[in-house]
C-alpha cells in the first residue's frame, strides 16, 4: 500500500508542500504517513483572509452547527473519511494507525474515540454548560434577553489558534465547541499525532460544516509562534517550560501539566484500603498520559502503607500487545523521551527522602523494550516530604508520589492543581476545598481524577475565552 | 547550436580564460605579491602546469579564507593595479576581523553582465529601485546601485546589519530581532509611500515581511531581485505563487557573495518543482558541486559541497570551499555549464544554522 500523504489544509483546501515530515511507527520506525510542512508565511497570509472563514460559519445557525457537530461525531467514530490525497480511512484503520504511531494500545485509542464522540454528540450540553444556558438565538443574533436582563456578546477573535500536543487524542475535544461557537480554527497538529485532528476536520466537513472553517498547518516553531501571536485567542499544550512562556498572556490559554491529586482527609484515612482502586485507576488510566491523571496522593498518615499497596498493584504491570484489551501501558513514540524520564527518576531517587515503592514488585527495570517498542513501567514514589523534588511532579507515564501532609496544610502545600479528588466527609475540610483558589476541578468523594464533566469546563471556559459580554442599548 | 556544442564551446572558453588569468596573477609584471610569493613556496610552477581549468582543479589546493582575514590588503594588489586606490569589501563575520576582498571594477563588470539577464518588463529602465538589506561594507551596496544605474535607474537604500541580527538570534533575543526587522520594514514602507519605486532588491524574509504590510503590486513594484539566505523549493514556491502573486511581480532569485559576484538562476515553476538552480558568471567565476574528499564533481542531481573559483584580473581565488551544499545541475542553453541548486548551509540537515530574518 502506498504511504498516505496528509496535506496542509488552507481554509479546508488541501495544499501539498514540497517539505514533508514523516509520521512513524513507534516500534519499527516504518513510515505510516508523510505530512506536508508549511512555512510560517503561509499561515500569516491566510490569517489576513480569516474573515472569509468566519463569514462561512456565520451563515449557519448555532443549532445547525450543533447538529453538524453531532453528525460529525458519528462519522468520526464509525465511517470512512478522507485521509490525504485520494485515500480513505476507516475507523478501524484510524484506530490501528494512531496506535502504531502513538504507542497507545487499541483499547485506549478506542476510549479516546468514544470520548471525542461523546463530546461531539453532546455539544448542546457542553454549550449549555459553557454559556450557563444562553439561548442559541441570542448566540446567533449577538444580543437578546436572558432571565429578564438584556445580554450582548461579541467575539474576542476571528480564529482560535491551536498548538496541539501528540500525547493523547482526546485533548482535541477541547476545541470542538469552537465550531458551534462560529470561530474558525487555525491548528498546528502535534508532530506525531496529525491523525485525530485531520479526521475530525474531515468528519466536520462531511457533516456539512463549511470547509473554510479549518486551517490545518503542520509547521515549525516559527509557525507555531505565529499562530499563538496572531490569532486573537489560542490554546497551547506543552510542558512547564513551554507553558511558562505564555503564562501571563490573556489571549493564550495554557494547557500544561495538571499536577492532579488525590487528598484523603483525617476522617477517611483509616479506610484507605477501600480507595486503592480509585487511586490506581487515577494514576494509570489512559497510560498515565493525561493532565487529569493523579500524580500525587496526599494523606495525613499511612503514606508508606499506601505507597506499598499502590506499588503492589501497579508495579507488576507490563506492556501487553497493542490489541490486548487489558493493555494499560503506552509505548513511547519518541524512545528518547522514555529514556529521559527514566534517567530523571533514577537521579531523584538517588538522593535522600524518596524511595521507589514499585521496585520491589517490578521484575526488571522500569525502562523496557517490549512488544517492539519502548515502555516505562509504573512508578510510585514514597516521599518523606512534600518539598521533595518527586513529590509534585508529572511524567508521561503512570507515576505518582505518596506523601504525608497534615490535613490543615494540604491545600496550602499542593500548589496549582487541575483536578483534586478529596476523599472526606468532613464538612470543615469540604468548605476549605470549595474555597481553594488553586484547584480547577474538585471531585468530592472517591471519584477518579479522570472523571470530568462535559457541561462543566475543568480547564478554562471556551465560551468566555472566545466571547465577551458588553452592555447594549437598542432604540425602540 | 546544439546544447552539446554550447557546452563544448563554453568549456573551451573557460580553459582559455583560466590560462590567461594564471598567466596574469603569476607573472611578476602583472601578478599580486600574495600569489607570486605563494608560487615561490611550491614545488611546481602554475605558469607551466596550469593550462586549463581541469589543471587548476588538480593542482591548486583549496583557497584558505583566513588569508583574506589575516593578511594586509596590499598583498592582493596585482602589479597592474599598483597605486590605484581600491574598494574594500567585507563578507560574513559576527565578531572579530571580517574577511576582506579588494577590488576596482569587478563589481561593475559582474553586475553589468547580470543586467543582461533581467527583463525590461519586470525591471523597467529609467526608473527607481530600492534595496532593503545589508549595505555597510558589502560589495552588494555599490553593485546594486551600479546595476540600477546601468539600467538608467537610481536606487534608494534601507540598511540592515546581518551581523547584529545573527547576534540577536544566537542569543535568543527574538523580540529584538523582530523589532529590528520591523524597523527596516518601516523605513522601506516610508520610501514606498512617498516615492515611486518599480524594482526591489531584498532578502526573502524581508520581502515576505514587506508584502505582509503592503500590497506590492499596488505599490508599483514590478520586479524583485532576491538573495542572501536559503530558499528551499517550498519557500521559493511560496514567494513566487503568493508573495509575487504568480508572476505579477517578476521574481529573480540570486546566489552570490563578495567573493564571487552574482549567479543567475534557471527559470523556476511547477515544471521543475521550484528547485532553484544557479549558474555562476562563468568564466569569471566557476561553481562546482564536489565531494571534498575526492575533489571530483558529484553526479548530477545529487548533493555535494559548493566550491567557488574566482578568476578575474583583480582577484584570483582558486577552489574555495563555500559553507554551502547544493545539488549539481546540468548545463542549460543560457548558461551551458554546471549549476548549483537548492543551496543550503552545509550540514543544514544535521544542525540548526543561524540565518535569521535578513
Amino acid at each position: 500500500m502506498n504511504t498516505p500523504h496528509i496535506p496542509c489544509l488552507r481554509f479546508g483546501e488541501p495544499y501539498r508542500s514540497f517539505n514533508e515530515s514523516e509520521v512513524n511507527d513507534y516500534r519499527d520506525g516504518s513510515t505510516k504517513a508523510t505530512l506536508s510542512q508549511v512555512n510560517a508565511g503561509i499561515i500569516r497570509r491566510d490569517l489576513k483572509q480569516i474573515a472569509k472563514a468566519r463569514e462561512a460559519l456565520a451563515k449557519l445557525s448555532t443549532r445547525d452547527l450543533v447538529d453538524i457537530s453531532s453528525k460529525a461525531g458519528d462519522l468520526f467514530l464509525n465511517e470512512d473519511l478522507p485521509l490525504g490525497e485520494g485515500s480513505m480511512q476507516s475507523a478501524q484503520d484510524y484506530l490501528e494507525t494512531l496506535s502504531s504511531t502513538s504507542g497507545l494500545p487499541h483499547v485506549m485509542v478506542k476510549r479516546n474515540m468514544v470520548k471525542i464522540h461523546y463530546a461531539l454528540t453532546h455539544v448542546e450540553l457542553i454549550l449549555n454548560g459553557l454559556t450557563r444556558g444562553i439561548n442559541f438565538d441570542i448566540l446567533d443574533q449577538g444580543h437578546g434577553e436572558q432571565a429578564g436582563a438584556p445580554v450582548c456578546f461579541y467575539p474576542t477573535t476571528d480564529a482560535l489558534g491551536l498548538v496541539m500536543p501528540s500525547n493523547s487524542p482526546a485533548v482535541n475535544s477541547l476545541w470542538l465547541p469552537s465550531i458551534a461557537l462560529k470561530i474558525p480554527i487555525i491548528m498546528k497538529p502535534g508532530r506525531e499525532e496529525p491523525w485525530t485532528p485531520y479526521r475530525l476536520i474531515q468528519a466536520f466537513i462531511a457533516a456539512g460544516c463549511p470547509k473554510e472553517a479549518f486551517g490545518f498547518y503542520p509547521t515549525d516553531h516559527e509557525g507555531a509562534g505565529d499562530i499563538l501571536r496572531l490569532c486573537g485567542r489560542a490554546l497551547i499544550f506543552g510542558d512547564k517550560s513551554t507553558t511558562d512562556l505564555y503564562a501571563g498572556d490573556p489571549g493564550v490559554q495554557v494547557h500544561g501539566p495538571g499536577f492532579s491529586k488525590i487528598l484523603i482527609g483525617d476522617d477517611e484515612i483509616e479506610n484507605w484500603p477501600d480507595y486503592v482502586d480509585v487511586m490506581a485507576s487515577s494514576i494509570s488510566d489512559n497510560g498515565g498520559r493525561s493532565c487529569v491523571n493523579a500524580s500525587a496522593i496526599i494523606v495525613p498518615k499511612y503514606s508508606k502503607e499506601i505507597a506499598d499497596a499502590l506499588g503492589k498493584r501497579l508495579g507488576p504491570l507490563k506492556p501487553l500487545p497493542v490489541d490486548d484489551p487489558d493493555a494499560v501501558l503506552s509505548g513511547f513514540a519518541n524512545p528518547k523521551m522514555g529514556e529521559w524520564i527514566d534517567a530523571a527518576l533514577d537521579a531523584d531517587f538517588e538522593g535522600c527522602g524518596a524511595s521507589d515503592a514499585t521496585a520491589p514488585y517490578r521484575d526488571g527495570s522500569r525502562l523496557i523494550k517490549a512488544e517492539g517498542g519502548t515502555y516505562l513501567r509504573p512508578t510510585i514514589a514514597h516521599c518523606e516530604s512534600i518539598d521533595h523534588p518527586l513529590a509534585n511532579r508529572e511524567f508521561l507515564c503512570p507515576y505518582a508520589s505518596v506523601v504525608e501532609v497534615p490535613q490543615a496544610e494540604m491545600l496550602s502545600s499542593i500548589g496549582p492543581t487541575l483536578v483534586v479528588t478529596a476523599i472526606t466527609q468532613d464538612e470543615g475540610f469540604k468548605k476549605d476545598l470549595l474555597r481553594a483558589s488553586n484547584v480547577e476541578r474538585l471531585n468530592i468523594g472517591p471519584l477518579s481524577t479522570m472523571k470530568i464533566s462535559w457541561d462543566q469546563p475543568h480547564e478554562g471556559n471556551m465560551f468566555e475565552f472566545l466571547y465577551k459580554r458588553r452592555s447594549i442599548g437598542v432604540a425602540a | 547550436m546544439s546544447i552539446d556544442d554550447q557546452i563544448k564551446q563554453s568549456a573551451e572558453s573557460l580553459d582559455a580564460h583560466t590560462a590567461e588569468i594564471i598567466k596574469w596573477h603569476f607573472s611578476p609584471e602583472t601578478g599580486s605579491p600574495f600569489w607570486l610569493d605563494w608560487a615561490k613556496e611550491q614545488d611546481w610552477n602554475p605558469l607551466e602546469e596550469v593550462n586549463n581549468f581541469s589543471d587548476l582543479c588538480e593542482k591548486f589546493p583549496n583557497f584558505e579564507d583566513e588569508w583574506l582575514r589575516d593578511l594586509p590588503n596590499e598583498v592582493w594588489v596585482p602589479q597592474a593595479y599598483k597605486g590605484k586606490p581600491f574598494n574594500i569589501f567585507e563578507t560574513g563575520g559576527t565578531t572579530g576581523m571580517p574577511k576582506q576582498r579588494i577590488g576596482w571594477d569587478d563589481f561593475r563588470i559582474d553586475y553589468s553582465a547580470f543586467s543582461e539577464t533581467l527583463s525590461d518588463e519586470h525591471f523597467p529602465r529609467d526608473h527607481y529601485w530600492m534595496m532593503v538589506g545589508p549595505t555597510g561594507p558589502r560589495r552588494l551596496r555599490l553593485a546594486i546601485e551600479h546595476l540600477a544605474n546601468v539600467r538608467g535607474c537610481s536606487c534608494y537604500f534601507v540598511d540592515l546589519d546581518p551581523r547584529w541580527v545573527k547576534r540577536l538570534i544566537a542569543s535568543k533575543q527574538f523580540d529584538q530581532a523582530r523589532a529590528y526587522m520591523d524597523h527596516a520594514i518601516d523605513q522601506a514602507l516610508t520610501i514606498l509611500k512617498h516615492r515611486s519605486v518599480s524594482a526591489l532588491f531584498t532578502t526573502p524574509k524581508l520581502l515576505e515581511a514587506l508584502a505582509e504590510r503592503k500590497d506590492l503590486i499596488r505599490a508599483g513594484i514590478k520586479g524583485v531581485f532576491c538573495g542572501g539566505t536559503t530558499m528551499d523549493k517550498q519557500y521559493a514556491r511560496f514567494l513566487v505563487e503568493e508573495v509575487c502573486e504568480g508572476g505579477k511581480i517578476g521574481f529573480v532569485p540570486t546566489y552570490g557573495n563578495t567573493l564571487m559576484g552574482l549567479a543567475r538562476h534557471h527559470p523556476i515553476g511547477p515544471e521543475n518543482d521550484y528547485s532553484i538552480a544557479y549558474y555562476a558568471p562563468q568564466p569569471r567565476a566557476v561553481l562546482r558541486v564536489i565531494d571534498p574528499e575526492t575533489n571530483k564533481p558529484v553526479e548530477y542531481d545529487t548533493w555535494g559541497r559548493v566550491e567557488l573559483t574566482t578568476m578575474t584580473k583583480e582577484f584570483f581565488m582558486p577552489r574555495f570551499l563555500e559553507r554551502d551544499e547544493a545539488l549539481r545541475r546540468k548545463p542549460w542553453a543560457e548558461a551551458p555549464w554546471d549549476g548549483v541548486a537548492e543551496v543550503r548551509p552545509f550540514g543544514a540537515m544535521e544542525k540548526n544554522i543561524v540565518e535569521g530574518v535578513y
